[in-house]
């Protein structure tokens, strides 16, 4: 008894000045990103700033996103989970809840209101998606082309159906390997309506009038698996169009000065954000939720839009956007969610996707390989 | 006196110590060959821990099928009966059983994990499990709220904790907790043991047998998973609907003495006035796809613990209603993947030992000066990262790429008309047998820098030319070098997988890109593991008849 006392009061002493709440935290965290530019701009809007807040908190980087439910996977079924905080896309994080391997979230407990003091459910709306996913960012799948080999005397391409006219627009193209967009696009261009694509999508006919949608266009097709593919293949002059993340074609275009220019015609929203794994020790869940907290922020979540041109996920984020941190261009007129560049826009459809995935891939992949 | 001379003549021969000699030779050798176990003890250890044992696992997973007998146990069984040619829906029964069995799954979770692994066999499964686990709580709500609209009772825990235990001193019903906990450790596949404060009454599991069962696992659940206390928590509705259940069975409540008995008596006269709860028309109003004949055939062609779905699957067939059929054309591509990795790694191999071979008989033929100089040249993109010499590939061979500049700067090939020479399977042959290249000169240059000058010298001293000494005195002692050259490169190319990926395009892929994709993307493990597990076996096979054809022996490494 007089002992626990002594070490109860010597502990006390030590952790004077230290604020109570840090002291149940883990003082490291492994935090898990895509690399590349979009990390970059979580490490100067987010990760650096909590560090300066919390002196001697040590941060660590995994470049694994892309492999991070099967990772996330085998490191539940060896029981040894050392991830913190994960960055994963939508999809992803619905099926991470759906395999129990992350945790639910209650945004107005876990997440900050914004500042006119707006819940936080309310701030990021319809972008909850899922018990689990805490929305970052919204950014979108769309096409990209050379700007100096459009035809003399035609129109630079503006529509979806461009791509797959071959006549006005000779030249290869670059399209994701997965049916997910590409199918979509397809019907669009089949004549099928807007709200009508998942409806057709779901039956046999539709899936193959999709392909044979694809299939006039596919001896001129270089077929993409990473990010980067579609910038390398534009900037070399390989393709003509490509479809790719907006905010690699913003490198291109604005970082590396190529003459290649946005069509955002019929875009495909996607979202991307953060998971924390369910089962976390307390310590380290604690860091992790205050890192959310902050992180998630309406501040913070402009702030990452000054590296990089994917919209902030909270409404209240947007009026925030200013200029890039290098380039001092403004900021707002890259964004997917840009009234501009919104004009046609398609939003990842998550509940089809996590159903069709399978069957719709294994005949897409068939079909490839013909 | 004699008897013991005798045996010692007849009889074994004896050491210093009169033990004998092939006993304690045997020993000597034991312990030798012990000692030689112990220094190896480490590596091998080391190997079938992290090594076999990984593979073992991984390759089980191509048959096991637990999943689904673990999540829905009474449904699986209550299932067996149905004749899915019958072309009608499942007995209420099994949707009763269905809603026992997802009430719990949905409560730990494990629902969407089941949704996703049918999900492979039938498209929509996923959905329809995630959505059934939303809204499995509200089935038999009507009948829950008359419970406890007729006794607040039936809202108090304690009121329920003390009826399930049966009192103080009642005779406890071990079995069931013990039945129970096995259930819910298979479920979630953590462990269920420990002191959870509660034992359901054995008076009372007999006389309300659903209700005590769904009450245990209620109670395992709140104190082991959820870590609180059972007496303090109100039970799931799961509960209240199985004492109704109970009940409208007519449960002789009558003769019951225990606590609770009057408020029993009291909601069975109640419930006698309800209609019973309709389980099937509640699943079917929370998703229609319940009426869909087609998810209940999946739910039971793969409710056994081990399945051949993946194999099958593997090989382009799946399971029919009877037996395996081949997969719909347009799912084909496993077979065509597999022929297609065979062939092209045979091709790799073929090239490399055209490329190869003449390196390695310069490099063991030239002074020791200069073939060293040329043996870092072989090892120089030897010690390039695999990705940066697959991305140099692209860079040349692409349609803008260097060579198609050059012969376009040539006037060889006409600008509009460049060779497409990546995204194909040539551009995979070219950068894999590049990358491989060191594989096949290495052993050959080993071997060949053994083969004696004097032997080739002697053979052309007795009159024969160059190509005879060479064809048939040189390249004989040569082919132990390809034999190992061969093996390496060819079991190396049959697995690559990044390079196929970077340069391949659709027509130059391997069977190892779909399994990555299974592992990485689509978390189809059990299929990655048969397409593995059939890799594998294509390797042996194919090792087996090159020790049948060529002989094992005559591979040489150096």
């Amino acid at each position: 008894m007089k002992l626990t006392k002594t070490l109860m009061a010597t502990t006390a002493l030590t952790v004077a000045g230290v604020s109570v709440q840090a002291q149940d935290m883990a003082d490291s965290m492994t935090l898990v990103s895509w690399g590349g530019a979009y990390q970059k701009s979580q490490v100067n809007a987010y990760a650096a700033p909590y560090q300066a807040m919390h002196e001697g908190l040590e941060i660590v980087w995994d470049e694994s996103s892309a492999e991070a439910v099967a990772k996330l996977r085998a490191m539940d079924e060896a029981g040894n989970v050392t991830w913190d905080v994960v960055d994963v896309v939508a999809a992803d994080a619905l099926r991470l809840c759906d395999e129990g391997l992350a945790m639910e979230i209650d945004p107005d407990e876990h997440l900050a209101p914004a500042p006119d003091g707006t819940s936080a459910e309310d701030d990021f709306g319809d972008l909850l998606v899922g018990d689990c996913f805490i929305p970052q960012i919204v950014y979108s799948t769309t096409f990209g082309y050379r700007t100096d080999m459009v035809p003399d005397g035609v129109e630079p391409p503006n529509d979806i159906c461009d791509v797959f006219d071959l006549e006005t627009y000779p030249g290869k193209r670059s399209l994701e390997k997965r049916p997910i967009n590409n199918m979509e696009w397809a019907l669009l261009c089949d004549g099928v309506a807007k709200d009508e694509v998942y409806d057709v999508l779901a039956t046999e006919e539709g899936q193959q009038q999709a392909l044979d949608k694809l299939d006039t266009i596919k001896d001129d097709v270089i077929w993409w698996s990473a990010g980067a593919d579609t910038p390398q293949l534009l900037a070399d002059g390989e393709v003509f169009m490509g479809s790719t993340y907006n905010g690699r074609l913003f490198s291109v275009i604005e970082e590396q000065d190529q003459p290649v220019a946005m069509m955002w015609d019929a875009q495909v929203f996607d979202l991307d954000g953060w998971i924390i794994p369910a089962n976390l020790p307390e310590d380290r869940l604690a860091r992790a939720l205050d890192f959310i907290y902050f992180a998630t922020d309406t501040q913070r979540l402009a702030d990452q839009a000054k590296w990089i041109s994917y919209g902030p996920a909270r409404k209240s984020s947007a009026p925030l956007v200013g200029q890039h941190a290098d380039l001092g261009i403004d900021m707002a007129p890259h964004m997917p969610t840009d009234p501009e560049n919104a004009k046609n826009t398609f939003l990842y459809n998550y509940e089809f996707w996590a159903d069709y995935r399978d069957d719709i891939d294994a005949k897409f992949q068939a079909w490839l390989a013909q | 006196m004699s008897d013991t001379t005798e045996t010692t003549e007849s009889g074994p021969v004896l050491s210093a110590d009169g033990t004998p000699l092939k006993r304690s030779l045997r020993r000597a050798l034991r312990a030798q060959k012990m000692r030689a176990l112990a220094l190896i003890a480490p590596l091998l250890i080391f190997v079938l821990v992290t090594f076999i044992a990984p593979i073992a696992d991984m390759l089980f997973r191509s048959v096991e099928n637990q999943i689904v007998s673990n999540t829905l146990p009474r449904t699986v069984v209550a299932l067996q009966d149905w004749d899915a040619d019958s072309g009608e829906l499942p007995s209420p029964e099994v949707y009763e059983a269905l809603y026992d069995d997802m009430f719990l799954a949905a409560e730990a979770k494990e629902h969407t994990r089941l949704g996703t692994r049918l999900n492979y066999e039938q498209t929509g499964i996923s959905s329809l499990f995630r959505s059934t686990g939303r809204g499995v709580d509200d089935i038999g709500e009507d009948h829950v709220d008359a419970l406890e609209d007729l006794d607040e009772a039936w809202e108090d825990e304690a009121f329920w904790y003390t009826l399930m235990t049966g009192g103080e001193g009642a005779e406890p019903n071990t079995a069931l907790l013990e039945e129970q906990r096995r259930r819910l450790a298979d479920l979630t596949s953590d462990s269920f043991a420990g002191e959870i404060g509660f034992v359901p009454g054995q008076a009372i599991s007999e006389l309300l047998p659903q209700t005590a069962r769904a009450y245990t696992a209620f109670a395992l659940f709140t104190v082991i998973a959820d870590e609180d206390v059972v007496a303090e928590e109100e039970p799931w509705e799961a509960v209240k609907v199985a004492l109704i259940q109970d009940l409208k069975a007519g449960a002789d409540v009558a003769g019951y003495d225990g606590p609770g008995a009057a408020e029993l008596v009291a909601a069975q006269q109640m419930v006698a006035d309800l209609p019973p709860i309709d389980f099937k028309a509640a699943f079917l109003a929370e998703d229609e796809d319940w009426g869909a004949i087609e998810n209940w055939k999946t739910i039971q062609v793969y409710s056994p613990e081990f399945t051949s779905g993946y194999f099958l699957n593997a090989v382009d067939m799946q399971k029919g209603p009877d037996g395996p059929e081949a997969r719909p054309e347009n799912q084909q591509i496993y077979i065509m993947l597999f022929q297609r990795t065979l062939f092209m790694s045979l091709v790799i191999m073929g090239s490399c030992i055209l490329l190869g071979y003449p390196i390695a008989y310069l490099l063991s033929n030239l002074p020791v000066r200069t073939a060293n100089l040329l043996m870092i040249l072989v090892l120089l993109p030897f010690w390039t990262s695999l990705l940066v010499r697959t991305s140099a590939w692209k860079v040349m061979l692409q349609q803008q790429g260097v060579i198609n500049d050059t012969l376009v700067w040539l006037g060889i090939v006409d600008d509009a008309s460049r060779l497409v020479m990546i995204n194909n399977q040539f551009g995979t042959i070219v950068a894999m047998t590049h990358i491989l290249l060191p594989f096949m000169i290495l052993p050959m240059y080993s071997v060949m820098s053994t083969i004696p000058p004097s032997y080739v010298r002697a053979a052309r001293s007795l009159g024969a030319t160059n190509w005879t000494a060479f064809w048939r005195v040189y390249f004989p002692q040569s082919v132990p070098g390809i034999g190992a050259g061969s093996i390496l490169v060819f079991i190396l190319a049959i697995g690559y997988y990044i390079t196929p990926e970077i340069v391949g395009g659709t027509t130059g892929t391997f069977i190892s890109n779909r399994i990555a994709y299974h592992i990485s993307s689509s978390l189809n493990w059990g299929l990655a593991a048969a397409l593995g597990s059939i890799l594998l076996a294509a390797v042996l096979i194919l090792y087996w008849a090159y020790d049948k054809i060529v002989g094992i022996d005559n591979v040489k490494l150096g």
